[in-house]
């Protein structure tokens, strides 16, 4: 029960206070790629602490669920790091299972798409049309490469997953797992808003998906919306490495091997946002309706892995 | 007086609930009166399956009633029929032979045909009734045709005894006769492509009708379908459980496209009737082909999971209906893009909409969640099947699971953003009251038996397990989990919404304190939405349902086949000044215009050359007559 809460309070830390970094790295190698100098990696925390301190302004067209949805976004993102084994493979919720991950997600997505119309401005309603749309499209990739996943450490749980592939590393050398990856990469640059799907740098109303619909928030609701959306962007990232690649991950909740294993995080981190800021430099952004083409085509790699664990078993 | 009926059909629901309880719990009951129906007599009996639909029946019934005496008020017309509905619908999964099923079932078809009927005058209306009343015949003779069989060659009319002497019955009989009862029960449950009566009856009846209609009376035909394939005829070969798992499949994500492009608020959610039925048939076609192949407590994970479905189904889309039909109540219409702010002149029934929208988007922690995750749960487990080809339908079933309970989502965010928040779009909707008390009760009622069945899965999926395992006649596991978490047998998930949801509350705690804590502003200025510096905001400038759903209408274009007209009426002067510009985008119905349309082409074809012997004249008629006496007697 103690171990339960420790490990629980390790992670939501982590992720709470890793996120922002996570975006000014990203941001910071983004501009050094294309030769500008960009912020600091700590601008990301600047900013937060500069919106806490202003007034928000509200819309007099609003209702309560345009107040509620900022923190039913950051609570959402905070159970969602309970659920993912973020440093231990045990996670806090023994029954932490990638479905509940993938629609608590969901939940998260439906307040703010609702927010999104709140307001009665056409932008708003513009981007929650499109973010429920990419949602939509990519949760059946996102379930068919679980299963695969699930297929093979027989189970569903993230931190079971974890367990198994740390324990017989061969399981993983299977192309189902290598197709697995790539669907699901594909999926999280569609749910986190990043190229080619949405550019989260622009203000350009006719491209924007993500920043159309938060476009009426401001003062401590949009730091509370720009947190989570960093939240689920490393969220997105851990579960990523850490069920692909689940080394230096610890069983142990002592503090040096949680400390280890936060530097582990760190480094595959680091590369996959290195990898993540080298794509979004190449890549332009999609037009919106050939978005749909880019997510059936990791539908398809997700089925392909499907089959492949069958066939290669 | 109105009212008082109502409150009597409330006290039969009570009494259903009770006893169908009871009978789930294993109460074995049996009523027999043979002189009063030809054929084999009444003859009813209670068992834990036919209980489980009986208590649905009777706990929709109450809130439905309840919300009847605010919503129809003092009208008596219908009043007679809805008791008759409910009292039918009641003994149809009671019936234990084949005359009592059969004159339930009629009698349930025959009183929501009046309901259906309800305002006679609109010719929409007539239609409506007219579609389900031919729909429901035809679907009626199927099951007659099956059940006449299966009597005859078991010799009895009584259910118990098919039982007994189906296993000795051929293949091909066995098949024919699951056939002809599955076209009969699904075209009743409103599965894809024998759904077209479902849209158009649903929305026309008063909505504690519809409630009840798509609640519970189109749950029937699973009953059906479950009584049929496990009960009458015994374990079935693997392509009975593959045509009812892509049945159901292909049903939940066609009937969620079309919802996504319907705006009439009513006929979306019976729209999202037929995505349910088919998300229960994934869970039952499960059951049933794990059943098929000895996968026992596979095939009993899969049919609680379709039956959890069912209850849960009935509570959330009896509560979206109720709500709906409040806000029709309130504005007079049916048009989505009519409505619009209406949380702030009804926030009772925003609300409870709300919560019926995060029931049956599947949000965790409501109890749509529990059981899209149960079924998730059974299907992904059919790596225990070394047979490649059904592996395949499985895939197949997960990914349309997946698929559409995304797009039931982005559904439901477009049916309560558009109709219930930003300006309204209408004058109606700008003076909308709030729903009288009674019919706020029954709804609240509803939402709250949503979120116990969601906090509560602990508590139902035993029983639920016991009611399947009746039908397969497995042992139901001692435990499936604990008080608190939900696991599934081989440690391959659990579940706890009680612990999720107490971790929503606390995660929801940290950032109020975190806030406090950096010293956040907690000033709040008001002020108008941000509107490119115009000067006033009017509903006009409003995403609209069509704008909302039109991203879908791109992505599934081979599916919809939208036609774009276009229409520009030029001044005749000058083609550089336009008069009128008309533009419409109008999707297709493939079904109606593929499948029906040439079968009833057909059908009056036949009708023109039956003609040529309809002379008219009746010596010639009674010549027929004697020709055919003449060929009976030489056949007998």
């Amino acid at each position: 029960m103690i171990v339960d809460l420790v490990i629980a309070l390790v992670h939501v830390a982590v992720v709470a206070a890793g996120a922002p970094l996570l975006v000014g790295v990203l941001r910071t190698l983004k501009a050094r790629l294309v030769s500008r100098r960009g912020p600091s990696p700590w601008q990301p925390y600047a900013d937060l602490h500069k919106l806490l301190r202003k007034e928000a302004v509200v819309s007099t067209t609003t209702s309560w669920v345009f107040r509620v949805t900022p923190y039913v976004l950051v609570t959402t993102m905070l159970v969602a790091a309970v659920i993912v084994p973020v440093l231990a493979s045990r996670t806090a919720l023994p029954f932490a299972g990638i479905i509940l991950l993938m629609y608590l997600f969901m939940l998260g997505t439906f307040f703010l798409a609702l927010a999104g119309l709140d307001a009665g401005s056409a932008f708003g309603g513009m981007g929650s049309s499109r973010a429920v749309a990419v949602a939509a499209l990519a949760e059946p990739t996102v379930i068919l490469a679980v299963f695969a996943l699930a297929l093979r450490a027989d189970t569903t749980n993230l931190g079971g997953i974890v367990e198994r592939f740390a324990r017989e590393p061969w399981l993983a050398a299977n192309p189902g797992h290598l197709l697995a990856f790539a669907a699901l990469f594909i999926v999280m640059l569609a749910e986190t808003g990043r190229l080619p799907v949405d550019n989260p740098a622009t203000h350009l109303e006719l491209t924007m998906i993500h920043e159309a619909m938060v476009l009426e928030y401001s003062g401590r609701y949009l730091a509370l919306v720009e947190w989570a959306g960093a939240m689920k962007l490393f969220l997105f990232m851990t579960l990523l490495t850490n069920l692909f690649f689940p080394w230096g991950m610890t069983s142990l909740v002592e503090p040096v091997p949680l400390l280890l294993a936060l530097l582990a995080l760190a480094g595959k981190l680091a590369l996959l946002t290195a990898a993540l800021a080298l794509l979004e430099t190449a890549m332009a952004k999609l037009r919106l309706f050939r978005v749909p083409e880019l997510l059936a085509g990791s539908f398809a790699l997700a089925l392909l892995s499907v089959t492949a664990v069958f066939l290669v078993r | 007086m109105a009212a008082l009926g109502f409150l009597v059909v409330a006290a039969a629901g009570v009494a259903a609930t009770v006893v169908g309880l009871a009978g789930v719990f294993g109460r074995a009951w049996t009523l027999s009166v043979p002189w009063l129906v030809p054929l084999g007599g009444l003859e009813l009996a209670l068992d834990p399956l036919g209980g489980l639909f009986l208590a649905l029946i009777g706990a929709v019934a109450v809130p439905a009633s309840i919300y009847a005496i605010g919503y129809a008020g003092g009208e008596r017309r219908g009043v007679l029929a809805y008791l008759g509905f409910v009292v039918s619908m009641c003994a149809v999964p009671l019936a234990a032979n084949l005359m009592t099923f059969a004159i339930a079932w009629e009698l349930m078809a025959l009183t929501s045909y009046f309901l259906v009927l309800h305002d006679r005058r609109a010719p929409d209306s007539v239609r409506a009734a007219w579609v389900y009343a031919v729909m429901s015949h035809a679907g009626l003779a199927c099951l007659l045709a099956g059940m006449l069989l299966l009597s005859a060659w078991t010799d009895s009319w009584r259910f118990a005894d098919w039982r007994a002497a189906a296993p000795g019955l051929s293949a091909a009989g066995r098949d024919l006769v699951f056939v002809l009862l599955a076209a009969g029960f699904l075209g009743k449950a409103g599965i894809i492509p024998l759904h077209v009566w479902l849209p158009l009856a649903h929305p026309a009846a008063p909505s504690h009708v519809s409630a009840l209609m798509s609640g519970v009376m189109i749950k029937l035909g699973v009953y059906g379908l479950l009584r049929a394939s496990f009960d009458w005829l015994g374990p079935g070969p693997a392509w009975w459980g593959v045509a009812v798992l892509l049945l159901g499949t292909a049903s939940s994500v066609i009937g969620v496209l079309y919802a996504l492009v319907d705006h009439d608020l009513k006929r979306l959610l019976a729209f999202h009737s037929i995505e349910n039925i088919g998300i229960i048939l994934i869970g039952v076609g499960a059951g049933m082909l794990y059943h098929g192949t000895g996968l026992e407590a596979l095939a009993l994970l899969g049919l609680a999971a379709g039956l959890y479905h069912t209850v849960n189904h009935a509570a959330f889309k009896a509560l979206l209906f109720l709500a709906a039909g409040a806000v029709v109540h309130a504005t007079g219409t049916r048009n989505m893009e009519e409505m619009g702010g209406l949380i702030k002149r009804m926030p009772w029934t925003a609300a409870c909409f709300l919560a019926g929208s995060a029931a049956i988007a599947a949000l965790p922690p409501s109890n749509g969640f529990v059981s899209e995750w149960l079924t998730f749960m059974a299907l992904l487990q059919n790596t225990r099947l070394a047979q490649p080809a059904l592996n395949l339908v499985f895939a197949l079933g997960i990914a349309g699971l997946a698929l559409t309970s995304g797009l039931a989502m982005a559904c439901f965010v477009k049916a309560f953003g558009i109709s219930f928040l930003a300006l309204p779009r209408s004058e109606v909707a700008a003076r909308a009251q709030e729903a009288p008390g009674s019919m706020r009760a029954a709804m609240v009622a509803l939402a709250l038996l949503c979120l116990g069945l969601g906090l509560g899965p602990t508590l139902v999926v035993p029983a639920l397990l016991g009611v399947a395992a009746g039908l397969t006649g497995a042992v139901a596991p001692a435990a499936i989990g604990d008080w608190l978490t939900l696991s599934v047998p081989g440690h391959f998930g659990s579940l706890s919404t009680l612990a999720i949801t107490l971790a929503l509350g606390g995660g929801l705690l940290l950032p109020l304190v975190l806030l406090r804590l950096a010293g956040a502003a907690r000033r709040v200025r008001r002020y108008e939405t941000w509107g490119c510096g115009r000067v006033l905001q009017t509903a006009r400038m409003e995403y609209t349902a069509t704008a909302f759903s039109n991203p879908f209408k791109r992505v599934f274009d081979f599916f919809y086949r939208p036609e774009k007209r276009l229409e520009i009426a030029f001044h005749p002067e000058s083609r550089l000044f336009v008069e009128r510009i008309e533009y419409g985008n109008p999707t297709r119905a493939i079904f109606e215009d593929w499948l029906y349309r040439p079968a009833l082409d057909a059908l009056s074809a036949l009708a023109r050359r039956a003609r040529v012997i309809q002379s008219g004249s009746a010596n010639v008629y009674l010549a027929y007559i004697l020709a055919a006496l003449l060929v009976l007697l030489v056949l007998a």
